[in-house]
C-alpha cells in the first residue's frame, strides 16, 4: 500500500460469465456477479454481498466521488477517500478480520478506481433496476443479465455554487423539467416565496421552496449541495428504507431532520462496536462525531438536511488528534 | 395503500427523538430540537444548534421586527415554521462590516442604502442573505428560522441547556 496504483489494466473481462456479466479486477481484488450476489475476492479471503445492496452502495460511492471518509458497503468491503487516491479494503474496519490477519487494503488513484467502479455498475445494473430509487420504486436487480439502465446510473449530481435558484446556478425542480412530486410527498405545499425585487436587484433577491424542491427528488440517500456558506455546505437529501452504505466519518457531520423520522445505528468507526442509537424527528438536530460510523433507517420517505464542513485540512486534524472527535464540549 | 402524511415540526407541535446510549456519552451527539430551542428563546436570539469549527447553524425565533444586520459573507435563512418577511438593503458603505468579521454584525437604526427588495417566506422557503447587503426580519406571529452562517459576536451557545445529557431521551 506504499504507492497508489495508477497503471490502467483491462477494465474488465471481455467475455461475460455464464450469467451474462463481466468480471472485474482492481489490483489483487476481483469482482464478479451471479444472479443474486456480488462476489469479492482478495489474496486472503472472499466475500459476497446481495447484488441489489452492492449496486446501491456502488452507486453512492461513485456519485459522491467516494464521499467524506469511509464508505462501508457492508461490515467487510468498502473504500476510504484520501482525496486524490482511494483505499479499497476488505476487513479493514472489522475487528475480527483484523485480529485474524485477514484484512486487506490497496490504494488506487481516484480516476482508476472510479473508472472500474463505473464500468462494473453499468454492466451489472439491469434494465429493471434503479440503484438510486427506493425499493418500492424500482424493479429487480436479480437474475441473469437483462439490458442496462444508463439513464438511472448517470444522473446529474446537484452541486450548487451559491444556492439553488440563484442566477446561473442549479435550477429548481418542476414537472416540466422532469421532477414530479414524489408519491410520499403529495401533501407537501408547492408554494413559492413571494419575492419583490427593486429594479437592478433581481439577481440578488433570491429565494426558493426547499421543501417543495426535496419533495420532487427522484432519488434516495443522495446528499446534494443546495447552499454554500464558504466551506459550510447544506446537503439535503430524501431518505427511504435503509442507507445503502455504512458511512465512516473523517470529520464531524451534522444532521437536521426536516420531516418525518430516521433512526441511526452508530458504531465505532474502527471496530464496528455499537455505541448508540439516535432517533431523529422533525426539528431534531444532532452531530455525528468524527470517530464513528452510522447507518440510517427511514420507515417513510423523509427529508434530511446533511450539513458538512468541506474544509480540506479537516481529516488530518482529526486523524492526528489535534481536534477532538466531537464538535462541542459542554 | 395507506396514506401517511408528511410530518413537519412547528413551535406548537414537535415530537422530539433522542439518543439511546449503548456504550457512549449522549453529549457526543449534541442532540437538540430547534423548535424546542426557539420556544424558549427571546425574539431573534441567535442560538447555535450546530457548530462545526467556525461554522454554525442557528435556531432563531422570529417574532416582531428584528434589528438590521449585515452578513460578512452570504448567509441562508430557512423558515421552519410561520411566515417571515425578509427586507434587504444594499449598503451604501459595505465597510460597516469590518474586514475579517465572521457571521453577521448588528447595525444601529436603519443603515444607509438602497432598498433591494422583500421576500415573504413561509415554511420550507430558503432565502439568500447576500454579502454586501443588510437584512431585517419581520414576523407578525412567532415563527422559526434556521440560519446557515459562521459564529459571530451575537451567536449564543447554551449547549448544556438545549442538549440531551442523560443516557436516554427525556430522562
Ligand atoms: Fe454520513
Amino acid at each position: 500500500m506504499s504507492s497508489a496504483t495508477d497503471a490502467l489494466p483491462e477494465i474488465g473481462s471481455i467475455e461475460p460469465n455464464r450469467h451474462g456479466y463481466r468480471t472485474f479486477t482492481l489490483g489483487s481484488f476481483g469482482f464478479s456477479r451471479d444472479e443474486y450476489f456480488a462476489h469479492v475476492t482478495w489474496p486472503k479471503g472472499h466475500h459476497l454481498l446481495p447484488v441489489d445492496a452492492f449496486l446501491r452502495a456502488l452507486q453512492r460511492d461513485i456519485a459522491w466521488g467516494f464521499f467524506y471518509g469511509i464508505v462501508n458497503f457492508d461490515t467487510v468491503i468498502g473504500t476510504v477517500n484520501h482525496y486524490g487516491s482511494v483505499d479499497l479494503f476488505a476487513g479493514r474496519f472489522n475487528a475480527h478480520y483484523k485480529k485474524a490477519g485477514l484484512d486487506h487494503v490497496e490504494r488506487f488513484k481516484t480516476p482508476l478506481i472510479q473508472r472500474v467502479f463505473e464500468a462494473m455498475l453499468e454492466d451489472w445494473t439491469n434494465a429493471t433496476f434503479d440503484p438510486f430509487a427506493s425499493p418500492q420504486e424500482t424493479g429487480s436487480a436479480f437474475g441473469p443479465k437483462n439490458g442496462s439502465n444508463k439513464r438511472a446510473i448517470t444522473r446529474h449530481r446537484v452541486t450548487a455554487k451559491r444556492m439553488v435558484a440563484a442566477p446561473g446556478d442549479e435550477p429548481v425542480r418542476t414537472d416540466e423539467n422532469g421532477f414530479p412530486v414524489n408519491r410520499a410527498f403529495r401533501d407537501v405545499p408547492q408554494d413559492q416565496p413571494h419575492i419583490t425585487a427593486e429594479p437592478g436587484f433581481e439577481d440578488e433577491v433570491v429565494a426558493f421552496n426547499l421543501f417543495a424542491y426535496l419533495s420532487r427528488s427522484d432519488v434516495t440517500w443522495n446528499p446534494s449541495i443546495v447552499s454554500v456558506c464558504k466551506a459550510s455546505l447544506y446537503c439535503p437529501t430524501t431518505e427511504e428504507y435503509v442507507l445503502p452504505v455504512i458511512h465512516g466519518n473523517d470529520r464531524v457531520e451534522w444532521f437536521v431532520q426536516l420531516s418525518d423520522e430516521i433512526q441511526w445505528e452508530v458504531e465505532d468507526r474502527e471496530t464496528g462496536a455499537v455505541r448508540a442509537r439516535v432517533t431523529m424527528r422533525a426539528g431534531d438536530v444532532a452531530a455525528m462525531p468524527a470517530d464513528i460510523r452510522h447507518r440510517g433507517f427511514s420507515p417513510k420517505r423523509s427529508m434530511l438536511l446533511v450539513w458538512e464542513n468541506a474544509s480540506p485540512g479537516l481529516p488530518q486534524l482529526y486523524a492526528s488528534g489535534t481536534m477532538p472527535p466531537t464538535p462541542v464540549q459542554f | 395503500m395507506e396514506h401517511r402524511g408528511t410530518r413537519f415540526g412547528s413551535l406548537a407541535h414537535y415530537e422530539k427523538g433522542g439518543v439511546e446510549v449503548i456504550n457512549d456519552d449522549a453529549r457526543n451527539y449534541v442532540f437538540s430540537n430547534l423548535f424546542e430551542v426557539a420556544s424558549k428563546s427571546k425574539p431573534y436570539e441567535k442560538v447555535a444548534v450546530g457548530k462545526n469549527i467556525e461554522y454554525v447553524i442557528e435556531a432563531i425565533r422570529a417574532e416582531g421586527t428584528s434589528s438590521w444586520r449585515a452578513p460578512a459573507q452570504d448567509e441562508f435563512a430557512l423558515v421552519m415554521d410561520g411566515e417571515v418577511e425578509i427586507r434587504l438593503l444594499k449598503l451604501d458603505n459595505p465597510g460597516v462590516v469590518p474586514a475579517g468579521a465572521h457571521g453577521s454584525i448588528g447595525l444601529p437604526g436603519t443603515p444607509a442604502g438602497r432598498a433591494m427588495g422583500v421576500v415573504r417566506a413561509r415554511r420550507g422557503h430558503m432565502t439568500l442573505l447576500p454579502a454586501g447587503a443588510a437584512y431585517q426580519f419581520h414576523a407578525a406571529r412567532p415563527g422559526v428560522m434556521l440560519l446557515q452562517t459562521l459564529a459571530g459576536p451575537d451567536t449564543i451557545e447554551r449547549w448544556a441547556e438545549i442538549c440531551q445529557t442523560a443516557r436516554r431521551p427525556n430522562a
